[in-house]
């Protein structure tokens, strides 16, 4: 054995309930022994189509929460917006019906072990695994401010029982339709400045996250950011869904996003280095 | 009770489901889901002399029944995979065949000085379907000469320690050709087929969608290009053990590849969307073998080029 992919499983995954929420779907899933092992920050990765589907490749998502539930098993929700037909198939899935799912993979967010106060900021159903990792920065005593951010009102995905553990909840739209008018990179400063922040989560598109750890740069915060690459595999082999990443030797290697992210610290991850190989980088 | 061993060049695995170079990581990804005992071998990423960053993103773009990749043969070179990767597949007790690829006809002789004597390695594939920095940029395997000169290198360095398969891409117009120009050369074997150069272009941005415009296809699109590669090179050179792969997903899909002449089965794109695609093939493929009356793997080895009588 070794430490890679160390709690993952391979299991059958029924559907509890799938319901639609405004762009998205809200997805239960039944997965025994994963609900108890998946951190906040992990992924699972499901087959879609069928058997006999044309859709070779899993497909990756975020865990949104996840319910140990004991002897009656576990649970993992998920959000999904059915974009690609991956997503689609998976939201037309009804009740009982099982996944091929395999999970959970992936880094997770890191906790802090004293009450830090924290700011987590989400890009569409970006929002989906911060909701659980409030639960437990809440849990820990640390204040909690979220942002959320998407194209439109209907791409904000922020469930009523979510906002019970978030101190303040900030809407950013880019055509104003809901919250103010703008990018969450506008909305960050104030917030950080009103609340002391000292610490940055955040899940996203890459543009998006590279424009937060600008903001952390400047404060001088640090950031996890969960990274988003497309994946083939999401368990390490197919040496698809890289990003460069400063290692604590300080070499840059182009590095896989399922086993050494999705989280990873903002300030090692060479930003807005996508169609090229950063200069310096390991083996260029 | 049914023998699922095989013979491939002077090696005898015990039984024909081998992973395919670039498709199994360093092994250490897979061995949560499975022992890797259980392959008859472990085809390691293809390694370069140096440390490789491999190409920019996006490497990867899905098509139906299958995806193109381009990685560049990211990896960390030759020393630190003798040093880390190696040791920790000897300590699982796995069957590796080591794949070795370079820029140069040079490259793959001092590579091969490199693999020839190493506990647990029971063959070396030499990946000839890579730019030859030295000749502008052509594939090594798509032209006789180059081919040949690859594979005599690895020869001149590798006595009969262990046996050497030359991995061909389809990329050709005769394979067969080349399959016989390496084999002149001293290859014990073939694996065939490498990926089929493709490209996709993204209609929104109206550009290649990977950032090196081409890649490599594989999947079950690609299942009947190895069929027919390894029907053909069988039926002229059917001495020579085949490792065979191109789109395996199941064990129907790997008794076609076998039928047609290959000793050995690849799987490679299958376990991307599957981390249990080698254990199920495997499975699937003894039941057809035994529900087909064969007694023996190795008898069902060519089987489709029977005369008409049998």
């Amino acid at each position: 054995m070794s430490a890679i992919n160390s709690r993952a499983v391979q299991c059958s995954a029924q559907v509890v309930s799938n319901k639609k929420v405004g762009a998205y779907h809200h997805i239960i899933l039944s997965v025994d022994s994963i609900a108890a092992s998946a951190r906040p920050g992990n992924f699972v990765a499901i087959a879609v189509g069928g058997a006999s589907s044309a859709l070779v490749l899993r497909r990756a998502f975020a865990i949104y929460r996840a319910a140990d539930k004991g002897s009656a098993g576990g649970v993992i929700e998920l959000v999904v917006a059915p974009h690609g037909e991956g997503s689609k198939w998976l939201t037309s899935r009804q009740v009982h019906e099982t996944v091929d799912l395999v999970g959970p993979l992936g880094t997770s967010f890191g906790i802090p072990t004293e009450p830090v106060r924290c700011i987590l900021v989400g890009g569409g159903y970006g929002s989906a695994p911060l909701f659980g990792l409030a639960e437990i920065l809440k849990a820990r005593g640390c204040r909690v401010d979220m942002v959320l951010g998407a194209s439109s009102a209907g791409k904000i995905y922020a469930p009523l029982d979510g906002k019970r553990s978030v101190s303040s909840m900030t809407i950013t739209t880019d055509d104003g339709s809901a919250g103010m008018h703008g990018r969450v990179s506008e909305a960050l400063p104030q917030i950080i400045e009103e609340n002391g922040s000292e610490l940055i989560y955040s899940c996203g598109p890459m543009a998006m996250l590279e424009a937060i750890q600008e903001i952390a740069d400047k404060y001088n915060l640090v950031h996890q950011a969960s990274v988003e690459e497309s994946m083939a595999c999401g368990i390490g082999v197919c040496m698809t869904c890289v990003v460069p990443l400063r290692g604590s030797d300080g070499v840059i290697r182009m590095s896989r996003t399922c086993i050494d992210g999705p989280v990873m610290d903002g300030a090692d991850v060479i930003w807005n280095s996508r169609g090229s190989i950063p200069e310096g980088t390991w083996g260029a | 009770m049914f023998n699922y061993s095989t013979s491939l060049g002077g090696t005898v695995l015990p039984n024909p489901i081998v992973t395919a170079s670039g498709c199994a990581g360093s092994g250490k990804e897979l061995s949560q889901f499975f022992p890797l005992t259980e392959l008859g071998a472990i085809v390691t990423k293809s390694i370069m002399l140096k440390p490789r960053s491999g190409r920019a993103t996006p490497r990867m773009a899905e098509t139906p029944s299958g995806m193109l990749n381009s990685i560049g043969l990211q990896g960390p070179g030759i020393d630190s995979f003798l040093e880390n990767d190696i040791p920790w597949l000897q300590s699982q007790s796995a069957r590796i065949i080591v794949s070795i690829a370079g820029e140069s006809v040079e490259d793959y002789a001092s590579l091969a000085r490199r693999v020839r004597n190493i506990p647990n390695v029971v063959g070396i594939e030499v990946n000839i379907s890579c730019p030859n920095v030295e000749n502008r940029g052509m594939v090594f395997s798509c032209q006789p000469d180059t081919a040949r000169a690859a594979i005599e290198n690895v020869r001149r360095n590798i006595g009969g320690e262990v046996p050497i398969f030359a991995k061909l891409s389809p990329d050709v117009t005769d394979i067969v050709a080349i399959a016989r120009e390496v084999v002149n050369a001293g290859a014990d074997g073939l694996a065939l087929i490498n990926t089929v150069l493709g490209m996709v272009i993204d209609v929104n941005t109206m550009r290649p969608k990977l950032a090196q415009k081409t890649g490599g296809l594989s999947g079950p699109a690609i299942r009947p290009i190895a069929v027919r590669a390894i029907y053909q090179v069988r039926a002229a050179l059917p001495k020579i053990p085949i490792i065979g792969m191109g789109g395996v997903a199941s064990g129907k899909d790997a008794l076609e590849l076998v039928l047609a002449g290959a000793s050995a089965i690849s799987v490679g794109t299958a376990t991307f969307g599957n981390p249990t695609a080698v254990m199920k093939i495997k499975q699937e493929l003894e039941s057809l073998l035994t529900e087909r009356g064969f007694d023996n793997f190795v008898d069902a080895v060519g089987f489709a080029h029977r005369l008409e009588s049998q």
